[in-house]
């Protein structure tokens, strides 16, 4: 009877043991999604019911003009030649709805393109040409130690980050421009694209802009209102459409395809899949992009992740931010 | 639910719950756990890992939605055996309740799970190229209400699991009475 009893608490205690380990509880050091999503937080705390990063943008619809000639690489409906509904945000790298446009060195572009197959591809793009790690975890070290903002400790990162003193020298130089419309936004992380033959392929996509970059110096900037970018772009709309080319670079034999850090040669074959055309903005509040979680793992038949490991890491921190944002609907906007 | 079963309903009429309910039993027990398990470790982790488990928690969720609800048509007609006559009418209480509950956590999970991610406006994917109409409209609230529905029933469920457990090796092995073999098969 004792010995009956003994085996089923054991029993019960050991799964219930096995449920806590595999939920993490007892392995403070693993990488959690949470811990990913709090290391984003200012010192005062997350802007609660907003992003917890990229969390100043404004939304735009337009569509997605394939020209079919992505079909070489996808099988994926949305590059058979048509015009497929997008919805997007335009946002900049920050955890504050509030900062002001001029500290946007990061600028981002978010889409979701919808097929009529029911399927949709959604990609979050950035303005810098390379990731500033490796991986997740060295991105996850990074910002605690922005956050706990010791310089020497930044620096000896950097020193052992050869990628992040890459980004740093990127920061300084490459030319700002005033406007959204006229940024290049890069995806960064590979994925494989599938052919009708079966075949794969490793790529990364970008988006060029139509309109020519005009250099503008970041002290002028300053000047401007504290939404100048979100201003700009909404007039810009108004009188014409802003439209990107995207531009999907193929890997070559041996290109670091799991390293976003870490660029392509320059010189690998590129297809141009069509143009993507924004033709309404609208302000985030009630705007068609505030409640969409641009997680780029939502991909047609076609597409699918590669070894990158930040598609998954990202999935999943996204997937928080929007889980405790959507908790806090009632603040949102209230900061 | 042994009281909606006829008299003469094959599984009270043998003593035992039929093949293809313990089958069902079987199926879905390894499959709950799995999913339990799955959903804990893919909310806890950024790696791969969190893809692949995120891509097997949605289609096996929903298979077992259609499982229960054969599960469902198959108890309703097939019955239940009697619990032994010596069984305290409070425990027998207890069983037929946790048994309703459990049956009601079978179906709501996946349920809510589906809703949850139509309110959030994701496709509900099962695999590459399928995805599942969506059951609710997006909302923000709607699917901050169903997230936490979701996750806290998930550890009402687990917790239920783990008593169910013991209840039934303490059947098993201190009252052996017949009971786990009425879904266990072989000699009481
Ligand atoms: C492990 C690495 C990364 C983490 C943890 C991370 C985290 C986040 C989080 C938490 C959000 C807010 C999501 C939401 O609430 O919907 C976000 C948004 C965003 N991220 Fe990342 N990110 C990572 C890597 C990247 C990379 C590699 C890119 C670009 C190539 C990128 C571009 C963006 C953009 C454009 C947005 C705005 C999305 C929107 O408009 O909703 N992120 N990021
Ligand atoms: C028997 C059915 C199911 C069980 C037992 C179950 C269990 C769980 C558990 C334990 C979690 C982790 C909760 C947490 O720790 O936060 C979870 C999360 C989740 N489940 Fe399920 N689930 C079921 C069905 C489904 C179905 C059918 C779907 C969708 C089609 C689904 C979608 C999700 C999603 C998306 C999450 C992550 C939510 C988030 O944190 O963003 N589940 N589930
Ligand atoms: C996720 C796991 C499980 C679920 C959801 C579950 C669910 C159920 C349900 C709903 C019933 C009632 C059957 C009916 O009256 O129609 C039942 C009966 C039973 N279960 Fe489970 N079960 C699980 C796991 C287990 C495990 C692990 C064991 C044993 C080690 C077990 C042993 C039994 C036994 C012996 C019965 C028959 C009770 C009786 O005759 O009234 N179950 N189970």
């Amino acid at each position: 009877m004792l010995v009956s009893l003994a085996a089923i608490a054991l029993v019960v205690g050991g799964s219930a043991a096995a449920f806590a380990y595999t939920a993490g509880w007892l392995s403070p050091g693993r990488l959690t999604p949470d811990k990913v999503v709090d290391a984003f937080a200012p010192p005062g705390g997350p802007a609660l019911g907003h992003r917890r990063n990229h969390a100043k943008g404004i939304c735009f619809t337009g569509f997605f003009e394939a020209n079919g000639a992505g079909a070489e690489l996808s099988r994926a409906k949305v590059f058979e030649a048509g015009r497929y509904p997008i919805v997007g945000r335009f946002n900049f790298g920050t955890p504050d709805p509030h900062a002001p446009d001029a500290s946007a060195r990061v600028r981002g572009f978010s889409v979701r393109i919808q097929t009529p197959d029911g399927q949709e591809w959604r990609s979050a793009m950035i303005s810098a040409p390379f990731f500033p790690v490796s991986t997740p975890q060295d991105f996850y070290q990074l910002l605690k130690l922005l956050a706990a903002k010791d310089p020497e400790q930044v620096k000896a990162f950097a020193g052992a980050h050869p990628r992040f003193a890459a980004f740093g020298a990127w920061t300084k130089s490459a030319p700002w421009t005033g406007s959204y419309a006229e940024e290049r936004y890069n995806g960064l992380n590979s994925f494989i694209f599938t052919d009708a033959g079966g075949k794969d392929h490793a790529v990364r996509w970008s988006l060029i802009p139509e309109a020519t970059p005009t250099p503008a110096p970041a002290e002028e900037l300053a000047k401007r209102g504290p939404d100048f970018l979100e201003q700009e772009i909404a007039q810009r709309i108004a009188a014409a459409p802003a439209r990107w080319k995207l531009v999907v670079t193929v890997a070559g034999p041996g290109d670091p395809a799991a390293d976003p850090s870490q660029p392509w040669p320059e010189g690998r074959r590129t297809v141009e899949a069509g143009t993507l055309v924004a033709d309404k903005v609208e302000q985030e509040v009630d705007g068609p992009c505030r409640d969409v979680n641009f997680d780029p793992t939502v991909l047609p038949d076609g597409i699918r992740t590669s070894d990158d490991p930040f598609p998954a890491a990202r999935s999943a921190a996204y997937a928080v931010s929007f889980d405790r944002r959507t908790a806090e609907a009632k603040n949102y906007g209230a900061q | 639910m042994s009281a909606i079963a006829e008299p003469n309903a094959v599984s009270v009429a043998t003593g035992r719950f039929t093949p293809l309910q313990r089958l069902l039993h079987w199926l879905m027990a390894i499959g709950i756990l799995s999913m339990l398990f799955i959903g804990v470790g893919m909310v806890s982790t950024v790696s791969q890992a969190h893809l692949t488990l995120v891509s097997i928690h949605k289609p096996l969720g929903i298979a077992l939605l259609l499982l229960v609800i054969l599960r469902v048509g198959v108890r309703l007609s097939r019955g239940a055996p009697a619990l032994p006559a010596d069984l305290p009418e409070p425990m027998k209480l207890a069983a037929r309740l946790s048994h309703v509950v459990l049956y009601a956590l079978m179906i709501a999970m996946p349920l809510i799970g589906w809703a949850m991610l139509s309110a959030a406006d994701y496709p509900v994917t099962l695999w590459s190229g399928f995805n599942l109409p969506p059951i609710v409209s997006p909302s923000r609230e709607l699917h901050a209400a169903l997230w936490n529905a979701h996750r806290t029933l998930a550890f009402v469920l687990f917790a239920l699991v783990l008593l169910h457990l013991a209840a039934a090796l303490f059947h098993a092995l201190v009252r052996r009475d017949g009971v786990f073999q009425q879904m266990a098969g072989g000699r009481s």
